[in-house]
């Protein structure tokens, strides 16, 4: 595998890491075809709105505090930054600073567009995101429209850079392109690879944190300065300049698989900053991996293993507790691929028992050609474990859901718990990143889990008075029946 | 429209996906990128009063996710199946193709796959939305004459008194559910039957829908959106229509609109009189009592602006200035109203109590509203009405902000309405709850 900087536009995730939006079976099964490159994706022949490329991609680079984007497409493709603006005044809060709105400035593509082009209309919408928000950078997101149309954004953003004195990167995210919304993290950072990285000048004790919000911040800063290291939080309250340094970086760590695959490897190959492919820090199993992971790359094992000897016995007592309490109940997980196979695990270790993993898409390999260490772990268990991936189907989802009738429905992604709710079953959305991060993450999260099994009332109610918006003849059909073989 | 923007206030026109939504047992199919009904729902419903999936909205809506294959190779049959499967496996009464930009550059031929649907007397009907084409609200049009095209049939009989009601646009307005029922309440008062369509219940849906045909008027009241929706009822059915261009907000306001409808549809004077005289009376009642703190306290804000659509932007000047007193500074309408209409709305702000007038600015681009008003020298405390988006800008002027117009992040509405007497006193409590709580 290989990360190619001299090319605009990095292939997406089907093409280039073999990920698939169809598969049913187990985690045994698919651990084993994912090694064994035979993974098959299956299509289905019914299915609801899904999510797309440039919604991930403008979202996550509109958090960046010094950038501009210019999201090059009809209005309702910038409807996104509304909810992006929302999430930035909270990652603000968590970090006590002052209020501002996110700078996004979007061509208003209209019918007449679609026939004359509008390079014109992206020109003036660019300058004037230079003249209003001062920027350091910015990324111009593409669209269906305008990748349909054809515009060369690259040539325009070629020719502007003259007059511009700021990187100006094309964000390749056409939403039609990929069924895994994840691709559009791969256009942001192959962005930022290409346009705002430069070849390091010194190598630094700063570690690149790859993350979302950054709530568990000031845990994190602290931890790490035990192993005389500093994170930098990526890429979101990040600025243009930090980013410009993580070649220099003496490692890079992922709260997300999925999402810190393109651009860790990318750094471990270009600028040999080691990228720490472990299981991601959920749990203490997943912590272990993670921080052991750090110690070895930058020589710290020794401070590490101090480290998790302490924090594991300030968690000991109340962890048995806790244990105690989630002993024997069931689960259904519903997540991205990274965070479902490692909150699999995690939600084990309070012992839950997963009777199913669905997750929104599967890498059979990362960027650098391995299978995922999350979901090798899981395969290496005694309990084989079914597992289905779905676009976050909720038809499929729904169905499954009502006949395994677990206790708990833990997810993440908006628009998937209401649902498993209003079925009567307790559901926990993983909004926070940061949730079950760790030794006391895990304890917290457990006791979340916890409280949303003592008190069923609103489920309960939900359930018993909201109807489904599914016929009778779907829900008394085997969950799966829609998913079929690719037609190539 | 705006060259760019800035800070988006309404989206495209699959955003009418939302007003299918809002129609009991009826349910969008998109034929569209698989990101599409994901944006559209999260700012206009998630982000907008907290205006949740419902019965099968958010990632719940049928939609084809439209791939390259489907804009190398066309998306008909992709469509066919999934409209075929969505009938069997969504238990709804109408079904509503709605297409999205790619499918309409390809060239798919929705309608086509829609009448194949009907000739097997399937509830399946179109609209071809294309995000492209302009807003969300104009697409809210688009999706209320396909129905009256696709859908309703002529009715033999007027029923007297039957009143059809086209007002707010659903979820764009995170407060459509209260003011729908507001408005409704008000007619009724009149001794009217009110037919209003969108919204929860069974009388209203699809049993509303079969009543159109055979109403005595149709009343829309709104500054634009919606009027080519009337002037087509009365086309195809002869049904003659009212047009109220402002959101009755407050006593002033609503007793002309009750004026105004009443004499329309033949209501008797003095019933109508007593209407007004009923309701008043107990507006003045909160107000009388509550005046005290609205005068005598030193932070009551002098000058207002709106940054709204122009539902709210006009409804909530009326009342601000003709009812309570406050004094215009500039108004913002972001709601992409096209050329045809500016000139009678901008006329509705030359007229107000006292000969005051109130500069109207067309524009949806927020970042240039943002800088205009910072160039504004406020004498005192402003009181800005409009989105989540202007919160930061009010810390920056020192004005107090309360968001009424999309997107309402900030707030959850559920069955709150800013429409009436009710509705005013509302809004009144809103607006000065803020002001109270911002010393407090």
């Amino acid at each position: 595998m290989s990360i190619n900087l001299n090319i605009s536009e990095v292939a997406i995730r089907e093409n280039r890491l073999g990920s698939v939006t169809g598969y049913q079976g187990s985690i045994k099964e698919l651990a084993a075809q994912a090694s064994s490159c035979s993974l098959k994706n299956k299509e289905r022949c019914f299915s609801q709105s899904s999510a797309c490329s440039s919604g991930c991609a403008q979202g996550y680079l509109s958090r960046i505090v010094d950038a501009a984007i210019v999201v090059h497409a009809p209005i309702g493709c910038a409807a996104d930054s509304v909810y992006s603006n929302t999430q930035n005044k909270w990652g603000e809060k968590v970090r006590n600073w002052k209020h501002r709105n996110i700078n996004v400035i979007n061509t208003n593509m209209v019918e007449e567009d679609t026939v004359f082009g509008a390079v014109v209309k992206l020109k003036e919408a660019v300058r004037e995101a230079y003249r209003r928000f001062n920027p350091k950078a910015i990324f111009v997101t593409t669209s269906c429209v305008s990748g349909i149309i054809g515009e060369d954004i690259t040539s325009v953003l070629d020719e502007l850079e003259e007059e511009i004195p700021i990187p100006l990167a094309p964000v390749f995210c056409e939403g039609f392109k990929s069924k895994i919304w994840a691709s559009g993290f791969d256009a942001a950072f192959h962005a930022i690879l290409t346009k705002i990285v430069k070849p390091p000048q010194r190598k630094t004790n700063k570690v690149n944190m790859i993350n979302f919000s950054g709530s568990a911040r000031k845990q994190i800063v602290e931890t790490l300065a035990r192993f005389g290291l500093e994170p930098v939080f990526v890429a979101p309250y990040s600025t243009v300049e930090e980013l410009s340094k993580m070649s220099e970086s003496a490692a890079t760590i992922s709260i997300c698989g999925t999402l810190g695959s393109y651009i860790g490897n990318g750094l471990e190959e270009h600028y040999g900053v080691p990228y720490v492919k472990t299981l991601q820090p959920h749990g203490i199993v997943g912590m272990d991996s993670w921080l052991r992971g750090l110690g070895a790359v930058t020589g710290k094992e020794d401070e590490v293993e101090a480290y998790i000897r302490e924090e594991k016995e300030k968690i000991a007592s109340d962890l048995v507790e806790i244990r105690e309490k989630l002993q024997g109940h069931t689960a259904v997980v519903g997540m991205g691929p990274s965070f479902g196979h490692n909150y699999i695990r995690t939600i084990q270790e309070l012992g839950i028992k997963v009777i199913w993993g669905a997750t929104w898409h599967f890498d059979p390999q990362y960027d650098n050609g391995k299978t995922p260490a999350s979901t090798e772990l899981l395969a290496s268990q005694e309990v084989d474990i079914p597992v289905s991936v779905g676009d976050q189907q909720n038809y499929e989802l729904l169905n499954l859901l009502n006949r395994l009738k677990p206790d708990l429905y833990v997810a993440r992604h908006g628009g998937s718990t209401v649902w498993a709710t209003k079925l009567g079953i307790p559901s926990v959305m993983v909004a926070d990143e940061f949730s079950a991060f760790g030794y006391q993450g895990l304890i917290d999260f457990g006791y979340r889990l916890s409280d949303a099994l003592t008190n069923r009332s609103l489920a309960k109610n939900l359930s018993s008075r909201v109807k489904m918006p599914y016929t009778d003849w779907w829900m008394a059909q085997d969950s799966f029946i829609f998913l079929e073989n690719e037609v190539v | 429209m705006s060259q760019y923007s800035e800070q988006v206030r309404h989206v495209c026109s699959l955003g009418a996906l939302q007003s299918v939504l809002a129609i009991d047992r009826a349910v969008p199919i998109l034929h569209a990128g698989p990101g599409c009904g994901q944006k559209l729902w999260g700012a206009l419903g998630f982000q907008n009063g907290c205006q949740g999936s419902g019965y099968v909205g958010g990632h719940s809506v049928p939609c084809t996710n439209i791939g390259e294959k489907e804009v190398i190779f066309g998306g008909d049959d992709r469509l066919k199946e999934i409209v075929g499967n969505s009938l069997k496996i969504i238990d709804a009464d109408l079904f509503v193709i709605l297409t999205g930009c790619t499918s309409d550059i390809v060239g798919d031929d929705t309608g086509e796959v829609a009448r194949r649907f009907q000739e097997q007397g399937k509830p399946v009907i179109y609209a071809e939305t294309g995000g492209f084409k302009g807003t969300n609200l104009f697409g809210h049009e688009l999706v209320v004459d396909a129905i009256i095209d696709q859908y309703l049939k002529p009715a033999n009989t007027v029923e007297p008194g039957l009143i059809n009601i086209w007002s707010v646009v659903p979820y764009q307005d995170p407060f459509w559910v209260g003011n729908l029922k507001e408005i409704e309440s008000l007619i009724a008062q009149l001794g009217l039957t009110p037919n209003v369509i969108f919204g929860p219940g069974p009388e209203k849906g699809l049993e509303a829908l079969g009543k159109v045909p055979k109403a005595q008027l149709n009343v829309l009241i709104s500054p634009w959106v919606g009027l080519k929706n009337v002037q087509h009822l009365e086309e195809k059915f002869n049904t003659p229509y009212l047009h109220y261009p402002v959101l009755p907000i407050g006593p002033t306001e609503t007793a002309k609109f009750l004026r105004t409808v009443g004499q329309n549809a033949g209501v008797e004077e003095k019933r109508i009189e007593k209407v007004i005289q009923k309701n008043e009376a107990e507006y003045y009642y909160y107000i009388e009592r509550s005046a005290d703190v609205l005068l005598e306290t030193r932070l009551l804000p002098r000058r207002f602006i709106t940054i709204a659509d122009s539902f709210y932007a006009l409804g909530i000047s009326k009342f601000l200035i003709n009812d309570l007193g406050l004094l215009p500074e500039k108004q913002y309408i972001t709601d992409g109203v096209s050329e045809e209409y500016q000139d009678s709305i901008t006329a509705q702000f030359k007229n107000f109590a006292d000969g005051i007038t109130a500069d109207v600015v067309f524009n949806s681009d927020g970042g240039a509203i943002h800088e205009d008003i910072r160039k504004i020298k406020f004498r005192s405390r402003p009181l800005i009405l409009g989105s989540a988006w202007d919160r930061v800008l009010s810390d920056e002027v020192n004005g107090y902000q309360l968001s009424v117009s999309m997107p309402v992040s900030d707030r959850l509405a559920l069955n709150r309405s800013y429409v009436g007497y009710q509705g005013a006193l509302r809004l009144v409590e809103d607006i000065y709850s803020i002001v109270l709580s911002d010393f407090q």
